[in-house]
């Protein structure tokens, strides 16, 4: 009697183990009907069974349809490579995409290669989260030279740290100028001449600026502000001086220039108000634009294809205008290695990143989406050259990456990131002035970064 | 008495207008998620009726694995309380057991601290178990209901002990016992507990998140955030109102269907304890 | 049948006690007890991003956040989003309370209306408010401008950004209120009201000197709900502001999600969980007083 009733007791941990286990079952094996984000994956499943499984993790953080492109190229690896399969992971936008990559290399399951902001290098190399690629390099000789000089320079600048490669520039962008041009000829301005300073910002702005429409639009949420900020004080600054040092151990955000740059976007807003005033968001941007609610924005040239398709007005694409020099940020995501994954899966990621920056895909890559095609080749391929044809707009980011410099860049990058959009974000909703929030700012990402002196 | 009946009205109109109110969110929600997006927003739609929001959505999101693992989500988390609540209820209910005491004060500390403030200790935990991005992963910490278990047991003392003496009399061990007689009598409070669980996993969003990496175990609501967080299209709302359509539909149209049962589930669940 | 003594059957009873609560114990041992343990404990180190194991540096993290103006800003934040949001969801939810206890052919009607808001996720709810709350374009700001004032863009403004989270949140959150007080309301026996009503006492009276002095525990009760509601759900500050503008939407919940999972910093992240459920145990400390003697009695 006793051991029955035990026994009876017993069968109830048992059932909640098989329930358990029951459920667990369904966790693994969904198989790759469930992988991609849509059936571009189909070219893994013609893959012999013992393949090499590769995961890749990657954003999104423009319009249009990134993400199809993207599995697309992977299906297109595939097919090459039956031995390797490499199933793309959408991670959402890059703040999100930072996040997840380190949850999931915290919880013992980092994904093999993955794309991710080019700022994030020196907190992947502190961290030894990515490996440095030299030897990767270096094993393909003279080969793996060519390939890497053949970067251009203003996007190789991103990959560095402490001299050795951690990141392959993919898909980078800079931030060009955006403008409608029947709304500058509705108000008499020339739609060929788009403003080319600061002062000219103000005047056309006021100009364009009705009940309807807003003369500029700049994004000023969490994660686009710094970007535009960079590009503000690059050309602010005499002799280009950027919002942090080279080795990413210290920023400089609190110099009289920088502060005259908040200064600056404060004015739009509330003296010439030409600008919408508070936060708008990244997201929201091109689409005011688009709807002809704002004449003129300042965006990734990620955007270009997007705007290309959807906008009913001519518009055109400019140089950031000017101050005390002509400046734009460079921006964007790099490919990774999760270091700590076997020889065997490097080799296989390396040699899809090289897939994926062939000089023809690349190309494709950048006409697709507005990114910034990345190596010089590019622009040697046809496909590049009618594309200029079509959209010049287009060219404009290209031309403008010689006067480019990076965006903030540091170890712990994301809580710096935060530290800066935090403190601009006070001075725009006025808990602070401009000097008081740069200050504030330059203090509390100091203190940061002291472990790293 | 006239004016009675006036202000009665009065109070109906008023009801019914606030109501109305009340739906303004849903209304606009499904017009915009059936409707071609324009670059406007306008409470009701004006532009012409369409299904390609539906369809753009369905096909940029794979919501069809997404909704398998919130079900399956759904459906194990549920099973497997439905197990271990009814035990624990059981023993916490109707024996008397030496050291209960230290039972309830474990149950109390979940009602008090909800697993949700947990994130970052749990995360560690399925880390350390190697659980992360798993199914089982995403249910383990919910296994242990003690808002079930004190549903339940609150029912099963109610039971009269008569009904079990005489199982009891019959030969019926202490699982018949509970199979036969408690767990048949309580069907309410499980139905309860059911609608309670269901609807607390479905739409879950936090934990999901931060368990979850690759899209074969993403939820309904992570895969949503993603989409609506993501900067995917221009005038998103039409596709972001038809992404929440699809997710909010099940669960809704069960409201609708049973509203009595979900408001008196919601009542049972918290004033019980 | 074998015969046991007393004791012997007592031993059995609580071997068997133990075992049918074992399997939701072990679950809740491992996912409530010890991470709350753990919480304190390492909200006492040091353990960031890249480190192995955690460094023990005493009572630093609690040091650094009582010095940083932002952990103050985000407690701010925490309980005025709570006090801004319990008190009008209580207010709201006893007030459609009492509309929808009315007898009408209507109460079908309107209890749904004011309900369905319950069931829906919050992720879903706030995607669509973010955009009812968009700059110029959205919903409401159209609808200020129609009436004639300027579009605000509350979720850009300091000012504006929790009462306007609020505003959603009560929308969701009172028809979850409403039961608990319809389900009070109704407990009260009709004899007093009828009583109370041949007295000569208009419905007015009856509600203030009858209905509400009767639904004291519930009131109880419905706050601690509705507080411990508003600290353990942010998924709206994910979807709508990501804590913008500057943290001015941040609270406890969210703070402890960046902390632990964007910067991770464990440390801190496991200093601030230990807060909040410092903070839960003051939340339920009058429920659980007041409800002694009721647990005696069961």
């Amino acid at each position: 009697m006793r051991k029955k009733l035990v026994l009876a007791a017993a069968a109830g941990l048992v059932a909640s183990a098989m329930a358990l286990s029951a459920c667990s079952g369904g966790s693994g094996g969904s198989g790759s009907a469930a992988g991609g984000e849509n059936a571009a994956q189909s070219g893994g499943e013609s893959a012999s069974d013992d393949a090499l499984h590769l995961t890749f993790y990657y954003p999104v953080n423009v319009g249009g349809s990134a993400a199809a492109l993207i599995e697309q190229i992977c299906a297109d690896f595939n097919e090459e490579n039956p031995d390797i399969v490499v199933e793309p992971v959408y991670t959402g936008n890059y703040d999100d995409t930072v996040t997840k990559i380190q949850t999931a290399i915290q919880g013992g399951t980092p994904p093999d290669v993955f794309v991710s902001l080019a700022t994030q290098r020196f907190t992947m190399a502190s961290t030894g989260m990515a490996m440095p690629l030299d030897d990767l390099i270096a094993a393909d000789g003279e080969e793996g030279q060519a390939y890497i000089d053949d970067f251009l320079d203003g996007f190789m600048l991103d990959s560095y740290v402490d001299g050795q490669i951690y990141s392959i520039p993919f898909q980078r962008s800079t931030m060009v100028l955006f403008y409608n041009k029947d709304a500058f000829e509705e108000v008499g301005l020339d739609p060929e001449d788009p403003p080319e300073t600061w002062e000219e910002v103000v005047e056309y702005g006021q100009k364009l600026t009705n009940e309807n429409r807003y003369g500029v639009g700049l994004a000023l949420n969490s994660g686009s502000a710094q970007w535009a900020f960079t590009g503000f004080c690059l050309q602010n600054s005499v002799n280009g001086e950027n919002l942090m040092t080279d080795d990413g151990k210290q920023v400089l955000f609190d110099t009289p220039e920088n502060v005259e740059a908040l200064q600056f976007w404060l004015d739009l807003q509330n003296e010439y108000k030409i600008m919408a005033p508070g936060i708008v968001q990244w997201t929201d941007l091109p689409t005011q634009f688009l709807a002809g609610e704002v004449a003129m924005i300042y965006h990734t040239t990620g955007n270009m294809a997007n705007i290309n398709e959807n906008a009913d007005f001519e518009f055109g694409a400019a140089f950031l205008p000017g101050h005390k020099r002509v400046a734009a940020p460079t921006g964007g995501g790099n490919f990774y290695i999760s270091s700590g994954i076997s020889e065997e899966r490097v080799q296989a990621a390396w040699k899809f990143i090289k897939f994926a920056t062939e000089t023809e895909r690349a190309a494709q890559w950048s006409l697709d989406t507005g990114y910034v095609a990345t190596r010089e080749s590019c622009f040697e391929t046809d496909l590049m050259k009618d594309y200029y044809e079509e959209v010049p707009q287009a060219k404009v980011a290209y031309d403008q990456i010689p006067y480019s410099a990076p965006e903030l860049t540091t170890y712990n990058a994301a809580e710096i990131w935060r530290v800066l959009n935090d403190n601009i974000q006070a001075a725009v909703v006025g808990d602070a002035t401009p000097q008081e929030a740069l200050t504030a700012a330059q203090e509390q990402a100091t203190e940061i970064l002291a472990e790293y002196q | 008495m006239q004016r009675k009946k006036m202000i009665g009205a009065g109070i109906t109109l008023f009801a019914v207008v606030l109501g109305i109110l009340w739906l303004i969110p849903l209304i606009w929600m499904i017009g915009t998620a059936f409707s071609v997006p324009s670059f406007h927003m306008t409470l009701f739609p004006t532009t012409a009726f369409t299904l390609d929001n539906l369809k753009y959505v369905w096909n940029a999101i794979p919501f069809g694995t997404y909704y398998l693992n919130t079900l399956t989500l759904v459906v194990c988390t549920f099973a497997v309380q439905f197990v271990t609540s009814t035990l624990a209820a059981y023993a916490l209910g109707v024996m008397d057991f030496k050291g209960s005491s230290l039972v309830f004060a474990v149950i109390f500390m979940q009602i008090i601290i909800p697993n949700d403030v947990l994130i970052t200790p749990n995360f560690m935990t399925l880390s350390e178990m190697k659980l992360i991005d798993t199914k089982v992963g995403m249910m383990l910490p919910f296994y242990g209901s003690a808002m079930a278990i004190f549903l339940l047991r609150q029912h099963f003392k109610s039971i009269p002990k008569a009904l079990a003496e005489a199982a009891k009399i019959d030969g019926a061990n202490t699982w018949q016992t509970i199979w036969r007689v408690y767990m048949p009598c309580a069907k309410p409070a499980y139905l309860s507990f059911a609608v309670i669980s269901v609807s607390y996993h479905w739409n879950n969003y936090l934990w999901p998140l931060i368990v979850t990496n690759s899209p074969q175990n993403r939820t309904l609501t992570v895969g949503l955030a993603i989409f609506a967080k993501s900067k995917e299209a221009n005038m998103q709302w039409a596709n972001v109102c038809a992404a929440a359509f699809i997710i909010i539909v099940p669960l809704l149209l069960a409201f609708f269907v049973a509203q009595k049962q979900f408001m008196s589930s919601f009542v049972s669940a918290g004033i019980k304890e | 049948m074998k015969t046991y003594t007393k004791k012997q059957r007592e031993r059995r009873n609580t071997l068997i006690g133990w075992l049918l609560v074992a399997p939701a114990l072990i679950f809740m041992l491992i996912f409530t007890v010890y991470p709350i343990f753990r919480s304190v404990y390492l909200s006492l180190t040091k353990y960031r991003l890249g480190m192995q194991t955690p460094e023990f540096i005493g009572l630093e993290n609690y040091i650094n956040l009582a010095g940083s103006s932002l952990f103050w800003k985000v407690m701010g934040n925490t309980l005025y989003f709570a006090l801004i949001t319990i008190i009008p969801s209580m207010v709201v939810g006893l007030f459609l309370a009492t509309i929808v206890n009315r007898k009408s052919r209507m109460t079908g009607f309107v209890r749904t209306a004011y309900f369905y808001p319950v069931v829906m996720p919050m992720i879903a709810i706030a995607s669509i408010w973010m955009f009812i709350y968009m700059a110029k374009n959205g919903l409401f700001d159209q609808m200020l401008v129609r009436m004639g004032f300027e579009p605000m863009n509350v979720l850009s403004s300091k000012s504006t950004v929790l009462p306007a989270m609020a505003f959603m949140y009560v929308w969701k959150e009172a028809g979850y209120l409403m039961v608990f007080f319809l389900s009070g309301i109704q407990s009260i026996s009709t004899e007093v009201n009828e009583a109370a009503r041949i007295d000569g006492a208009n419905s007015w009276t009856i509600f203030r000197k009858i209905t509400l002095p009767l639904l004291a525990p519930t009131f109880l009760f419905v706050s601690t709900i509705a507080l411990t509601n508003s600290f353990k759900l942010v998924d709206h500050v994910v979807i709508m502001t990501e804590g913008a503008p500057n943290n001015a939407s941040t609270l406890l919940l969210y703070y402890i999600y960046q902390q632990g999972f964007t910067n991770f910093n464990y440390g801190v992240s496991s200093a601030l969980t230990t807060i909040m459920l410092v903070l839960l145990m003051i939340v339920a400390l009058p429920r659980f007083l007041s409800q002694d003697k009721k647990i005696h009695y069961n």
